[in-house]
């Protein structure tokens, strides 16, 4: 005989005449199918509960909560340093080219402006020709699109943090960052918000080339934002303004159901 | 005449009836993932012996078009699935029942006899157990998939924070298909394992139930279950 639960009742060690151990065994066995209905009731009734709540930009409210708690707790466990792996740049290919919302008319590089703003600043419009003389970054990582697939890329531009920091945006009179970034594309039609730990990773770059070449317009020419903890849907492209900001920045896909977060 | 035996402890039978809808609910918000993206197959020189999955599959399931719920869902439950995990582990590695599952090194070919057995080819009966060979390969196995989805997950949901456990598992893409090829075993195993629960019968599924097996008195000469190991002393 081995040692009872101590909170079931106490087996007889001699059955006695009738087979106590049968009626016994009845008693426990209804006792757990009731109490199995009644947690399946109880999982059953959640279920229908969370599904049937009011949804938050797409999804039931309280998932979307579980979205910010997850948010809460890998940025706070985020590191500026722990760096998505690099890779031989010949292993390099051109992405599928998802994502056509808005995408302007005129993409020309010698008129495209980026304008960046900040509360209680004039809004700053910048050329290209801005981002010459900050330090040249090129990288070989992995684009990883939220559904699913991946393609190591070859991307060259300028390290965000480096121009907000040479330029003095981002920033409060105290020092203190912004903690949010809203970009959009020239015509507001698609637009990503950005944690501002995000934004000043080392891999988040302002980027005009593409494996050795000038950045092909379907995949945002003639700027775009590589950002490498995020996935695909923040590296917006045709990026034209940043905003720094005290509130979340709307995202187009945080709206549609996505994490607004979308952290790798 | 017959007696009680005690067969499986309460926080056993919880954990594992916990378990069961938590990874219901995980792979189907994984399959609403995976739809977004589908490009795994079983094929042999060019011939396509498997697809995940034919377009039947997804609509009959209602699959389509479910990235963004799939992923509030998995990122939610995930928790669930992984605590519940854990508690399990450290369950049987506080109480000893560790021991039940450990596979030994007779195992192997003794869980080839049990499968001849249960396939009628064997007629020896099998050696006196809590769990057969083939029962504790099974059950440590389901257990390390369960740590493996908890790590692949890890893998793929954090690629760059987690960028050494993701490079560890060979990048990125094996991460992900690790993750399916797991899924793709639970449920070959709960496949084999309802089929052997029916098997086994009544007596042995209520125990899962109850905790107890009856046992014919006869039979108390063939000890059915070790003892019970005291907890604090086979902790070690």
């Amino acid at each position: 005989m081995s040692t009872p639960n101590p909170s079931l009742p106490p087996v007889p060690p001699e059955p006695a005449d009738k087979d106590i151990a049968r009626q016994q065994m009845w008693r426990m066995t209804r006792r757990g199918f009731v109490r199995g209905a009644v947690a399946a009731s109880g999982g059953g009734l959640g279920w229908w509960w969370l599904q049937s709540r009011s949804t938050d930009n797409g999804i039931p409210w309280p998932l979307r909560a579980i979205h910010r708690l997850n948010e809460r707790l890998w940025g706070g466990a985020y590191s500026q340093g722990r760096l998505a792996p690099e890779f031989p740049p010949a292993m390099a290919a051109e992405p599928k080219p998802n994502g056509v919302y808005g995408w302007p008319d005129d993409t020309d590089p010698a008129t495209w402006t980026l304008t960046v703003s900040q509360p209680e600043a004039v809004g700053r419009v910048f050329r290209l020709a801005h981002l010459v003389g900050h330090p040249r970054v090129e990288m070989t990582t992995e684009l990883k699109c939220i559904e699913g697939w991946s393609q190591v890329v070859t991307w060259g531009g300028v390290r965000l943090a480096d121009f907000l920091t040479a330029q003095g945006l981002g920033q409060r009179p105290g020092g203190d960052w912004y903690p949010y970034l809203s970009l959009s594309t020239p015509d507001s039609k698609y637009y990503v918000g950005i944690d501002i730990a995000s934004a000043l990773h080392p891999q988040t770059l302002l980027c005009d080339r593409m494996n050795g070449e000038p950045l092909p317009g379907k995949h945002g020419a003639p700027l775009r934002l590589v950002i490498t903890v995020k996935y695909g849907i923040k590296n917006i492209k045709w990026l034209s303004t940043i905003r720094f900001q005290d509130e979340r920045p709307a995202d187009y896909w945080a709206e549609r159901g996505y994490d607004w977060y979308s952290g790798l | 005449m017959n007696h009680l035996e005690h067969k499986h402890d309460r926080a056993v039978r919880y954990f594992h009836w916990v378990n069961a809808p938590l990874l219901a609910v995980m792979i189907w918000s994984g399959l609403l993932i995976y739809w977004a993206y589908d490009p795994y197959e079983i094929a042999i020189r060019g011939i396509v012996l498997v697809k995940f999955f034919p377009d039947w599959f997804y609509h009959h399931l209602d699959l389509k078009f479910g990235l963004a719920t799939g992923m509030a869902y998995h990122f939610a439950f995930m928790w669930f699935f992984a605590v519940n995990g854990l508690l399990y582990i450290g369950y049987t590695a506080w109480s000893g029942h560790w021991r039940d599952l450990r596979p030994t090194r007779r195992t192997p070919i003794e869980a080839f006899h049990v499968v001849l057995h249960d396939l009628r080819l064997r007629k020896e009966p099998l050696p006196p157990g809590k769990f057969n060979a083939a029962q504790r390969l099974a059950y440590a196995g389901v257990v390390m998939m369960g740590a493996g989805s908890v790590i692949s997950g890890l893998a793929i949901y954090k690629p760059t924070q987690l960028a050494w456990l993701t490079t560890l598992l060979g990048g990125y893409q094996a991460a992900r298909l690790e993750h399916f090829a797991l899924t793709v075993g639970y449920v070959l195993f709960f496949i084999v394992h309802i089929a052997q629960v029916i098997r086994a019968g009544w007596n042995n599924f209520r125990s899962m139930v109850t905790g107890y097996e009856l046992i014919p008195v006869a039979q108390e000469a063939t000890p059915h279950v070790h003892p019970k190991p005291e907890p604090a002393a086979s902790a070690s």
